[in-house]
């Protein structure tokens, strides 16, 4: 038999899925929708947050959700109290998000009737952070009692991520939660990453994450994600 | 775990090269890099059965692993990352997310049985071998 040959071939694995999240992209800017995925663990409060950032934008702002669940719609149905739009991709035994489901989950919808879009991704801190989602804004929530050293276990989707929410803060004294550390274990894996530090159940420091999100709402659309 | 689903892009990836070249593939090289949010022992297991009943059953995934490198903004050069718990220059510990490599998930090279490309091509141009 002859020697073995090597032919050059440079093929990105994931490139369907970045095709399709600049095309989603591209979408969502002429639509002129701004888009914020959430990543986080399970159990962090990523509902709740999500219920209260719904129902506190509503007033001003016109807005929507897509929730990605291994199996259930309760947090759509949670949602769904905010009276805002919301569907359910529900993603049987796949642990994370993909572009073509964003796409496909959107197909219904006019996004030129919205000024926001959220996209609840399943939580896991893991596989999410391949999946560009089309989205201009990545945030990932951590609860103050998953520990402060969390992003330095999940490292990589803390750094794809371009904003930090610590969640719960109404439960920080309880469970001692060590502020500095969490701050210097983000600032770590991400240096100058925006932190929001907030309780949604006591609307502790939702105002200030709310004007910043609407604050970009409003600034000309750039690329979050290469 | 999302490496059997990444596993099934880099054997369609890798049919597809290797049916447009008309080629047997023997290994698929692949770099992937610390940041690319795959686990190599996963993708390494996953790749196996991600072949099953496809013209890559019985070839080899040889995973070379891309460590991230940044750009420090105070040393003007590039930098290899010590530890992904850390986004700071190695050498002047100045915070940097300047990262210029370590995201690769890219199948770059096919090893191939060059015999059946030549049989193709003697077959192709109307030659018996």
């Amino acid at each position: 038999m002859n020697e073995p040959r090597m032919v050059e071939v440079r093929r990105n694995v994931l490139k369907q899925n970045d095709v399709i999240a600049r095309a989603l992209r591209e979408q969502f800017r002429a639509a002129g929708v701004f888009v914020v995925s959430l990543v986080s663990s399970p159990g962090s409060g990523k509902t709740m947050f999500l219920e209260k950032t719904l129902t506190q934008l509503q007033p001003r702002y016109r807005v929507a959700a897509l929730v990605g669940d291994l199996a259930t719609e309760n947090d759509a149905v949670r949602l769904a109290r905010s009276k805002a739009p919301v569907k359910q991709i529900t993603t049987g035994t796949l642990c994370h998000l993909e572009a073509a489901m964003v796409q496909n989950a959107l197909q219904e919808w006019d996004l030129n009737q919205l000024d926001f879009l959220f996209i609840e991704n399943v939580g896991n801190l893991v596989c999410p952070s391949s999946y560009d989602l089309g989205e201009n804004l990545r945030l990932v929530l951590m609860s103050v009692t998953e520990g402060e050293d969390k992003p330095l276990k999940y490292p990589t989707i803390f750094n794809s991520a371009d904003v930090a929410i610590v969640t719960k803060n109404e439960l920080a004294t309880a469970v001692e939660f060590d502020w500095q550390t969490a701050r210097a274990s983000i600032e770590s894996v991400r240096p100058g990453m925006q932190i929001f530090r907030l309780s949604a159940k006591t609307g502790e420091g939702m105002e200030e994450y709310l004007d910043f999100l609407t604050q970009r709402l409003n600034e000309p659309r750039t690329v979050a994600h290469t | 775990m999302h490496e059997l689903s990444i596993a099934m892009g880099i054997v369609d990836a890798a049919l597809e090269e290797a049916s447009k070249r008309g080629v047997r593939v023997s290994a698929v090289h692949l770099r992937l890099g610390d940041l690319s949010g795959v686990v190599k022992d996963a993708l390494l297991f996953s790749y196996d059965v991600a072949c099953q009943n496809t013209a890559l059953a019985g070839s080899r995934l040889v995973i070379e692993e891309v460590p991230v490198v940044v750009f420090c903004p105070r040393c003007r050069q590039e930098k290899t990352l010590k530890s992904l718990k850390s986004f700071t220059c190695p050498e002047c510990g100045m915070p940097t997310m300047d990262v210029r490599r370590g995201k690769e998930l890219e199948v770059f090279a096919l090893e191939i049985e060059d015999d059946v490309e030549a049989q193709r091509a003697l077959s192709e141009s109307g030659v018996q071998p």
